[in-house]
């Protein structure tokens, strides 16, 4: 665990440091594999960064509607850098609904879109999990095995490390997949298959699990419906590839 | 049969055994009754209960955090020649003025064995700070809350579950209005 990274007076957040180095190498791979289209890696650029200001500032105004007071007593702590100050779930709401509206706006083709995002979404999983391991956070359930951890106070499955391994390698096969031909949709359907699969794996190691009825774990029966989405999905997507209904993979748009 | 039939058999077939799959883990899995940590575990973590401790002021006033249940608590941790812990210190000190009918404890934890406990009282003597300066004259508080950077902060509710760490500073007024704000909901 190494949550900061004490540099003089500065104490740098190593798991925002992580995150941010995983958004700009995602970035840089999906932009080597879109090339050489140019019009793509631009609208590649363009949605992430429009996404994440929008995401960002949506966060933050969350935030200020349901503190309006402690705002108003210090309106300058509405530019404040910390991200204590902001609202996660609000800010994804925002950041998908400017995503959106950009791909409508830009007429983007969703699901190669998707395809194309697919490698930064890859790398992002395992920057979540690196991060999760410095911070301390999503730690697994005490265990006896050889390889577990010490961390709050117990010897704990390394479910941090099992993410990031998992991730790691659906990225090698995101990878691979991005190298053939396949119908629109079909890469980014399978890395959420597989991601939800390792999900699923994983959160059962979980020592921090939001739980439902039954001790059951939310994260798995999530990740559970993921998983049948996408193989469901991935059914269809075949399905009308066979037919020949669909046009072909569009090799030349975003 | 059609080969494409075929084809959606054993895609069907794959597809059921992987979600029987994941449906028997998911119920293996399940966390047993009383298992879960549910914050009862003593760790400077979020959703742990907040490290016991027993501290004194200068002036010899006793504080022990496990009998400050029921009443919101702010654990920061700070020295005198650290710029952020010093540059955050009055908006603390309004925080403590705005909340402390609300009983919000504010227990300003100087990490004395890196510091001098002449310096940090002379600060807060010349910034009119009111609420409790303990002296962590053996470290023994920063071991136990695992402080890596100067200041730290822990919002601990009235359970005495940590609710918010934060760490690094200045913090703004408004992060920690808006924190003691959820302590209080």
């Amino acid at each position: 665990m190494f949550p900061t990274i004490q540099i003089g007076p500065l104490a740098l957040q190593a798991p925002g440091l992580i995150l941010l180095g995983g958004l700009w190498l995602g970035l840089s791979l999906a932009e080597k594999l879109a090339m050489p289209n140019r019009e793509a890696v631009n609208h590649l650029y363009n949605l992430t960064f429009t996404a994440l200001i929008a995401g960002i500032i949506g966060a933050r105004l969350a935030y200020l509607l349901r503190f309006p007071d402690a705002f108003m007593a210090n309106p300058f702590s509405l530019l404040s850098l910390n991200p204590g100050l902001l609202d996660r779930n609000a800010g994804l709401a925002v950041g998908l609904l400017a995503a959106v509206v950009y791909g409508q706006r830009k007429n983007l083709n969703f699901w190669f879109t998707l395809d194309r995002l697919t490698p930064l979404f890859a790398v992002f999983m395992v920057a979540i999990s690196l991060s999760n391991f410095a911070s301390g956070g999503a730690f697994g359930a005490p265990t006896d095995l050889p390889w577990g951890i010490e961390l709050w106070g117990a010897t704990r499955h390394p479910t941090q490390i099992y993410a990031a391994l998992l991730a790691a390698g659906i990225l090698v096969l995101v990878v691979r997949w991005q190298a053939t031909k396949s119908t629109a949709g079909m890469v980014f359907l399978q890395f959420v298959a597989w991601s939800a699969a390792a999900m699923l794996l994983v959160e059962g190691f979980r020592g921090d699990s939001l739980l439902v009825g039954a001790g059951l774990r939310l994260a798995q029966l999530v990740a559970w419906g993921l998983l049948a989405l996408s193989l469901w999905g991935l059914w269809s997507l075949g399905q009308t590839d066979r037919d020949r209904i669909s046009p072909s993979y569009p090799t030349e748009r975003v | 049969m059609t080969k494409i039939d075929k084809t959606d058999l054993r895609w069907l077939l794959i597809s059921l055994t992987v979600l029987v799959a994941g449906a028997a883990w998911i119920w293996m899995s399940a966390v047993p009754a009383g298992t879960s940590t549910a914050g009862r575990i003593p760790a400077p973590r979020q959703s742990f209960l907040a490290p016991d401790f027993t501290l004194e002021t200068a002036d010899g006033q006793t504080f022990t955090m496990s009998e400050l249940r029921g009443k919101p608590v702010l654990i920061n941790l700070w020295t005198s020649w650290c710029p952020p812990c010093k540059a955050e210190m009055p908006a603390l000190q309004r925080a403590y003025q705005r909340y402390q009918s609300e009983d919000l404890v504010i227990l300003g934890i100087n990490a004395t064995n890196q510091d001098s406990q002449v310096a940090a009282l002379n600060f807060a003597a010349e910034n009119g700070l009111s609420f409790p300066i303990l002296m962590d004259t053996a470290g023994e508080v920063s071991a136990i809350y695992q402080l890596r950077s100067l200041p730290t902060s822990y919002f601990v509710d009235h359970e005495g579950i940590i609710q918010e760490v934060v760490v690094g500073g200045p913090m703004s007024e408004a992060l920690i209005r808006i924190n003691v704000e959820k302590l209080l909901e």
